[in-house]
């Protein structure tokens, strides 16, 4: 591998793993938040108890989201200093603010909180977790319109003598279609991310505390409306996609010709090229719909896209890798899918109430009760949304290549000049080795934190301390 | 307009080094002032509220000179790869050791990640010293901007410089003086005794790091951040815990300035050829993205100012490092 393809598969290690703590650190916080206004109202002190258990897992996943955010920040000048120069001022200022507004509140506000019990007057300390909520999803918009710039690059100008792009509206670049399309789709993602961590947390400790019951019911009605929400935002996402690059969508269906009223392949067997695949499973018109709202759309397909590019651009492949696109696509959904269904199941069988339904087994019916496999089973329910949430980004990721931002500059264009492999090698040993140890310790640490009694989770906070202040 | 951001860019950077460098310096000697479990984390504490949203004014510092000076970010990061991925990662495993350590029971847990924090606290504050040497002596910038070379030595090679040995020593002293003034003004107990009595015997340490970074710099800042520190010693020794702290942070942030006022407006020296080297001018951004930022920066800096200093306060009483029996 040359440093380019080192370098890209750096930025997408690092930042996936950057995304597995993110939605995990957005759903937490406004869990958070809502138990313990919960707790402010109701005065039930299960809500605190709750509360202060969700914070502790709040505090361990943000420090990694943190730590790994910071890499972030830098990366862009590491390896891909060529495009920090030409877009600087479109995404320097983005980073920039986002900084200045969001983090600062974050990363002040979470302590203020999490030391703050017995310190700050009451409805000042629950305001404190708000703000943080309220700050997790200021950061991801401001991140997700940069990163939207990338998609669909609006409110520039290119420099006619440096080539360098410039921004001419904040406002515009804050309102791109991607991003208003993009951010209810990530956030509803991160719904479903937190909701499977406290679903399966709830369940391996339902014997010890009813509060827990509470929270893996919440867990799973997070986990099943944020699902069906990524759906619906999902498809109007795949609109603006089909619309702002028509190829992306192409390539997820592999579909070589345009076609009016396209089918969507659930499952093919196959190569993917151009011949007809060995064996696919379509469910006829749905691409059309997804991708126009309309079943008798026309879909443009792969041929037709590369001839107009070479048109437009100059000569080249405008073509990503079509197998990357069309499976992280279906395993995106598929993984989607299957996570509701188990939120769906669990609800279904924990429930308290006595539905009957004519024809089904005794062991199925509403509260039946949740029997020992089917526990071991809802255990893995956080990896379903971190997966689906890690195949959405490699799709959208790479279904843009070879573009770093579309229509305007390639990924070859911005890797930084003079960086060498051996450099490149090295500090991805390193991140791959750190942020393995981070993964092992953070594991063991909510499994630890897990296996405590709710009630002596409030550990000591300064203010609990038995010594005297002075 | 340029020369408004240099300084609001330069203020970044002071904040991030005076703040964080006492969460480091509290990192680096938590395992030698605290003697068992408990001391430890009464001084661990003392930063436990603070230390992400210091390290927030990295973000900052960061995010500041990739709006205002996209192009002295791009070259100063893409030419010194290595050592700032050293950093990131050794702040990675600071940021996590410090989190985790009291979220778990075990002693050997909460000792592993004491020595975790102490290494990569000195770690990071050794490379931080290194590469601000490295600044000040510049790097091997071609015609076109970039720093090229062969291996692992196109950017590790300028640690080996004497700048950047100085630089890391001098680091040292400052963090470490730092976290011994605030641990003194921080705590009770044995920590606080401990503490006290390295600021003042620190204070001449210190003296002579910050005496050889202004060697290093060849700076007239640098020699009056030595002035203070003497001042610092002198305050340590007469119980001025306030005061010390003050003079040495002050004395941090005078070598800070120093180091990035160090050339005039070339902000980052080609060692190949002077007519190689980036001035404020030739890295700044656009009038565009400098305007927004400084709308969003008078908006929204003094706010976060504003309810950091609130937070300090709200943390403000001391942390008791003795046992009281019970
Ligand atoms: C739990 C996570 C999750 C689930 C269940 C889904 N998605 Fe998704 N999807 C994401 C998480 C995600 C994501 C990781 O959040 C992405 C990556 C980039 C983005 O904006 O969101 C994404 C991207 C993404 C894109 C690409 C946008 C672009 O390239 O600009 C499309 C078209 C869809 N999704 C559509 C769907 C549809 C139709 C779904 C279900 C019916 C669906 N997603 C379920
Ligand atoms: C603001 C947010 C983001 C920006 C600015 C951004 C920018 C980039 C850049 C510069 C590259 C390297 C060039 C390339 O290969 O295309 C890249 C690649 C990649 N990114 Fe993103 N990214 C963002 C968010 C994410 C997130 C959150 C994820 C996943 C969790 C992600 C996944 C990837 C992957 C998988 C690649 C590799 C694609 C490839 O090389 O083919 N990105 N992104
Ligand atoms: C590739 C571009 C990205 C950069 C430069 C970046 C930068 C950062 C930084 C510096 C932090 C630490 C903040 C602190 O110190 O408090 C952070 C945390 C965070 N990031 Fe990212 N990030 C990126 C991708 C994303 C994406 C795509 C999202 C969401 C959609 C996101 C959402 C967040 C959130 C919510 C936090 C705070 C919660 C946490 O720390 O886990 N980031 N990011």
């Amino acid at each position: 591998m040359d440093v380019l393809d080192l370098t890209r598969l750096q930025f997408a290690v690092v930042t996936i793993y950057h995304y597995l703590f993110v939605p995990l650190s957005i759903c937490l916080s406004a869990t958070a938040a809502g138990l313990h206004l919960t707790w402010l109202r109701t005065g039930d002190d299960r809500f605190r108890d709750l509360t202060r258990f969700v914070g502790k897992l709040l505090i361990v996943t943000f420090a990694v989201g943190v730590v790994t955010g910071l890499v972030q920040e830098f990366q862009f000048g590491l390896g891909w200093s060529a495009f920090a120069k030409f877009y600087g001022d479109v995404f320097g200022p983005t980073l920039a603010i986002e900084g200045m507004l969001a983090f600062f509140l974050e990363a002040t506000f979470l302590a203020l909180w999490y030391f703050g019990w017995g310190r700050l007057p009451r409805r000042l300390h629950a305001a404190t977790i708000v703000i943080v909520a309220a700050g997790t999803l200021l950061s991801a918009y401001i991140i997700l319109a940069a990163n939207s710039f990338m998609q669909n690059p609006v409110a520039y100008a290119l420099d006619p003598v440096t080539g360098r792009a410039h921004l001419t509206s904040f406002v515009e670049l804050l309102t791109n279609e991607v991003v208003l399309a993009a951010f209810p789709h990530t956030m509803a993602g991160a719904a479903m991310a937190g909701g499977g961590l406290l679903l399966a947390i709830g369940v391996r400790r339902l014997a010890a505390d009813p509060a827990f019951r509470t929270l893996s019911r919440l867990g799973a009605w997070l986990m099943l409306a944020g699902g069906a929400l990524t759906a619906i935002t999902g498809d109007h996402l795949g609109k603006v996609m089909t619309a702002v690059q028509p190829m992306k969508m192409a390539a997820a269906e592999a579909l070589y010709e345009t076609t009016t009223g396209a089918p969507f392949s659930v499952f093919a067997l196959g190569t993917l090229g151009h011949e007809k695949p060995f064996l696919t499973v379509e469910i006829p018109r749905l691409l059309s719909f997804l991708g126009t709202g309309s079943f008798s759309g026309t879909v443009q397909g792969i041929d037709d896209l590369q001839a107009q590019y070479v048109a437009q651009y100059g000569p080249g492949s405008y073509v990503p890798m079509i197998p990357v696109a069309f499976w992280t696509f279906r395993l995106m959904i598929g993984a989607g899918v299957a996570g509701m269904a188990l939120a769906a199941y669990y609800l279904w069988a924990s429930s308290t109430r006595k539905w009957r339904l004519p024809l089904l087994p005794a062991a199925l019916q509403a509260g039946a009760g949740v029997p020992g496999w089917a526990r071991r089973i809802l255990l893995l329910a956080p990896l379903l949304p971190a997966a689906a949430n890690t195949f959405g980004w490699v799709f959208t990721e790479t279904a843009r290549q070879p573009w770093l931002a579309f229509g305007i500059s390639t990924v070859a264009d911005g890797v930084s000049p003079g960086l060498t492999s051996v450099e490149v090698v090295a500090s991805l040993a390193g991140f791959t080795l750190v942020y393995g140890l981070l993964a092992v310790a953070w594991y063991r640490l909510v499994v630890h934190l897990c296996g405590k009694p709710l009630a002596e989770v409030p550990e000591k906070s300064p203010a609990a301390d038995p010594a005297p202040a002075y | 307009m340029i020369t408004f951001w240099f300084a609001i860019l330069v203020l970044a950077w002071v904040l991030y080094f005076v703040l964080e460098g006492f969460d480091f310096g509290v990192g680096v000697l938590a395992p030698f002032l605290g003697r068992d479990d408990h001391e430890r984390a009464a001084a661990i504490r003392t930063i436990g509220p603070f230390w992400d949203g210091n390290e927030v004014w990295l973000v900052a510092a960061i995010g500041v000179t990739f709006a205002a000076f996209p192009d002295w970010y791009a070259v100063l990061l893409a030419g010194t790869y290595l050592p700032m991925v050293g950093i990131l990662l050794l702040l990675a495993v600071r940021g996590v050791a410090l989190e985790f350590r009291g979220k778990h029971d075990s002693p050997a847990w909460r000792r592993r990640c004491d020595r975790l924090l102490a290494g990569s606290s000195a770690g990071v504050v050794l490379l931080w010293g290194a590469l601000l040497g490295v600044f000040v002596h510049g790097l091997a910038l071609g015609p076109d901007g970039t720093v090229t070379g062969n291996g692992l030595g196109r950017s590790l090679s300028p640690l080996l410089t004497p700048a950047a040995g100085l630089g890391a020593l001098a680091a040292l002293f400052g963090a470490v003086m730092l976290g011994a003034t605030f641990l003194a003004l921080r705590t009770t107990g044995p920590v606080r005794r401990r503490a006290v009595a390295l600021g003042r015997h620190g204070g001449n340490l210190g003296t002579v790091g910050l005496l050889l970074a202004g060697i290093a710099t060849g700076s007239r800042l640098a020699l009056v951040a030595a002035v203070l520190s003497v001042i610092a010693g002198m305050l340590a020794r007469q119980g001025r815990e306030g005061g010390a702290f003050t003079a040495v942070a002050l004395g941090v942030a005078g070598a800070v300035v120093a180091v990035f006022t160090a050339h005039g407006s070339v902000v980052l020296r080609s060692t190949l050829d002077p007519m190689w080297s980036l001035t404020r001018e030739s890295a700044a951004a656009g009038p565009a993205a400098l305007r927004l930022i400084t709308v969003a920066g008078v908006i929204v800096l003094p706010g976060v100012l504003a309810y950091q200093t609130w937070s300090y306060w709200v943390f403000r009483r001391r942390i008791a490092s003795e046992r009281v029996p019970s």
